[in-house]
């Protein structure tokens, strides 16, 4: 361990992590705060004589933003932390879905200092086998997070491993113009949905947009069914495995969703969500359900005519008020080269500065830290950002909630054998339960 | 060559009844100098070692996995080996497993019975020297020289319900990659357009080595056409009848490119090497169970190499 750097860092290593509580973060916040007050030409100092094993002046970072938007706030992100800081991030951009299928590897090789990830079942589970580095004491100088978002970052053994940086939250999309045109009312049940759906349908318009060929889509359709029927400890248990999915719950779940079913696109196997969205665009689809990132499929000057809502209720004692919000984030390798630089860099990420960047560069998402300034929003942002801020929980979404195996292998399968054909749901919930036994217990 | 005394002097000590007993062959052998054997042991050896390196070890090792339920995370002594847990899942609880035995099982046959006969018909019709024929070859060949991932993707601007060439052209709205029932056939007939295209090309350069004088004696002897091919040409065509039936089995059990950039195997394209891969090599790393998977890979090829084998053996024997 090097010496440290600032008076933040010296007091965050005065305290340790098990006393960590809220007083020790607000005089941290203080601290950090202050130290920022005094200039950046501090930390830039300090980092010149810097003559430990850390290699003085770069950190390295595997991103997984592989879309142009993305991928520009990251950049902007690490120019603004070098002009802060005078240390250089060499970001080793890979593509999204190569960097997910990849982690495993990645993670036992020698993975960069600090890596995208999401929060969820997945950060906790490297967390546990040792693959990630404890962030506890960067978390000692953040601010601006609520106590979701810190319990969403935290590992099992209670300390954190994981920077929230954006998140967005999945609804049901309308084109405001399309609804306005043919009168459409926001629905507060499912009765209401239904009947809203089966108008659209007179209307000639596709009621539900839907897509599943890349086998994820449909996990939102069932995550929100199963988050309004059942709530979300629920959700929680049945991703954990404790809870059995040949049980009535479950099977309420997709005897919901059949019903719906002929409401939704049909040939959903073959479509991409991209396609399924371009039918919202193009008006041919009356709503769909999916995350804020629909609306890359829009033109500039269709972003104002986007809306959504939150899935309606349907068992009026669990509400509406829960819903999937992904939070994505940076973690830090278990072995950073140079452990002090990354932790400056997560402080950097996790602080308002970066968030502000975020929120001036990208439109399509929401920044964690509720101290940017969101007045940049669009309205859809700011909706969005209610939207969350009004849940009572936040899942992660089905495969950022349970074991990686169990949702590639099982549940994608399983849902498109549901989607294929509606009417056998004991066979396979039976199947599902079959190979969830297996798989939990290995 | 300054070994060549050597070799008189080892011949010098060699027993005289075995000179007598083993005739030419054994001379033959025992004239080898040193430098000609250590030649031949690295020649053998080298090959060996990186066969067993980087095929058998492997293959073993896979067959060890498969007994573990490794996740590939940690060290190799957290391994836990559960017995034949993983085969009796993949058998009892694993639904796409089925359908990915019968997948491979009708790719084998399509590209058996249809594309390859297909591919031998075009190169005969090619041999025939028709006008623009060099046209006709760069053609049907040019497939071959994309990937199969490629390959996909230009497929899939054709097939795309929504967006496709060939819906938009037959005014139907079928889910060509999403119809379980109709897109393995769709998948099929992208594979062989490739595979025909290959075939062709293996049959023309073969048909072009026969022997004009042959055909020309079967047609003086007045032989038709047809039967010329089927009695005269296609037996002496032999030796690469072989290696088209062998490229046609490879090609089958081997396929996997194109159903994995279509929708990664699942929904109507499951086929071992993807579900394989499905399990393996995504976040999922069920290393254990892919193994298992992976392993019964391996004893349905060998079944068709045995078959293989044991055919080519016995003709050479005849």
């Amino acid at each position: 361990m090097s010496r440290p750097r600032t008076q933040a860092e010296y007091l965050a290593r005065l305290v340790p992590p098990s006393v960590a509580g809220l007083n020790r973060r607000t005089l941290l916040a203080g601290a950090a705060g202050a130290g920022a007050l005094l200039g950046t030409g501090l930390l830039a100092g300090c980092g010149d004589s810097d003559s430990g094993g850390s290699g003085a002046k770069s950190v390295s970072m595997g991103s997984n933003a592989s879309d142009p938007t993305p991928k520009d706030v990251l950049a902007k992100v690490s120019a603004a932390f070098k002009t802060s800081s005078g240390i250089e991030v060499a970001i080793n951009t890979v593509d999204h879905n190569t960097f997910q299928e990849n982690i495993n590897n990645y993670l036992q090789g020698k993975p960069d200092d600090v890596f995208t990830w999401f929060a969820g079942y997945r950060m906790r589970f490297f967390a546990a086998r040792g693959l990630a580095g404890d962030v506890s004491d960067v978390w000692g100088k953040l601010s601006g997070f609520s106590d979701a978002f810190k319990k969403a970052s935290t590992g099992d053994d209670g300390k954190q491993y994981f920077v929230p940086f954006s998140y967005y939250p999945w609804a049901v999309f309308y084109r405001k113009s399309v609804w306005q045109q043919h009168g459409y009312q926001v629905p507060k049940n499912l009765d209401e949905f239904t009947a809203l759906a089966n108008q659209m349908k007179k209307d000639g318009l596709v009621p539900i947009g839907f897509a599943d060929k890349d086998g994820w889509p449909a996990m939102g359709t069932f995550d929100i069914l199963n988050l309004r029927i059942n709530g979300y400890q629920f959700h929680v248990d049945l991703m954990a495995g404790k809870e059995a999915w040949t049980s009535d719950k479950v099977k309420k779940v997709f005897d919901t969703w059949a019903g719906l079913l002929p409401l939704h696109q049909p040939d959903s196997l073959g479509r991409t969500w991209q396609e399924a969205a371009q039918t919202l665009q193009q008006k041919k689809s009356g709503m769909y359900l999916l995350g804020l990132f629909v609306a890359q499929q829009f033109n500039a000057d269709e972003q104002d005519d986007i809306d959504f809502f939150t899935f309606p209720e349907i068992d009026p004692t669990i509400g509406a008020k829960a819903l999937d919000a992904p939070i994505d984030g940076y973690m830090m390798a278990r072995k950073p080269k140079s452990e002090d630089n990354a932790k400056k860099l997560l402080e950097y990420i996790g602080g308002v500065d970066a968030a502000n960047i975020a929120v001036k560069t990208d439109p399509g998402t929401l920044v964690a830290n509720s101290g940017a300034d969101t007045s940049g929003y669009s309205a859809l942002q700011k909706k969005a950002a209610e939207l969350v801020g009004s849940a009572t929980e936040i899942a992660q979404f089905l495969d950022r909630d349970t074991r990686p195996d169990f949702a590639s292998t099982v549940i994608i399968p399983a849902l498109q054998q549901f989607i294929k054909d509606p009417k056998d749901i004991g066979g396979l919930l039976t199947s599902i339960e079959n190979q969830k036994k297996s798989i939990f217990t290995s | 060559m300054s070994d060549l005394p050597l070799i008189q002097a080892d011949r010098a000590v060699e027993p005289p009844a075995a000179t007598t007993t083993t005739g030419g062959r054994g001379r033959r052998l025992r004239l080898l100098s040193r430098t000609d054997r250590v030649v031949i042991t690295l020649m053998v050896l080298v090959p060996l070692l990186l066969v067993t390196a980087l095929v058998w070890l492997p293959a073993l090792a896979t067959v060890l996995l498969s007994g573990t339920d490794w996740d590939g995370i940690g060290p190799l002594s957290d391994i836990d080996f559960v017995g034949g847990r993983n085969y009796s899942d993949v058998l009892t609880i694993y639904p796409p497993f089925m359908p990915a035995v019968r997948h491979n099982l009708l790719w084998l046959a399509v590209l058996f019975l249809l594309a390859t006969p297909f591919g031998m018909f075009l190169a005969v019709l090619l041999d025939k020297e028709l006008r623009g024929s060099r046209f006709y070859q760069t053609a049907l060949y040019l497939p071959v020289v994309l990937s199969l991932a490629l390959i996909g993707f230009v497929w899939q601007l054709i097939y795309s319900r929504d967006q496709g060439l060939l819906n938009a052209v037959l005014g139907t709205d079928t889910d060509w990659y999403g119809d379980p029932s109709v897109n393995i056939w769709a998948v099929m007939l992208a594979s062989g357009w490739r595979h025909v295209g290959y075939i062709m090309l293996l049959y023309l350069a073969g048909l072009k080595g026969v022997d004009p004088a042959l055909r020309e004696a079967a047609a003086v002897d007045g032989a038709s056409e047809v039967k010329s091919f089927f009695r005269v040409v296609f037996p002496v065509m032999r030796p690469i009848n072989i290696i088209v039936l062998v490229v046609t089995v490879i090609e089958s059990l081997r396929a996997f490119d194109l159903v994995w950039v279509v929708n990664k195997g699942r929904n109507g394209l499951e086929l071992l090497s993807a579900l394989v891969t499905q399990n393996v090599v995504g976040e999922a790393s069920r290393i254990g169970f892919g193994s298992a998977l992976a392993t019964i890979m391996l004893v349905v090829s060998l079944v068709f190499i045995t078959i293989y084998l044991a055919t080519v053996m016995r003709g050479e024997d005849r």
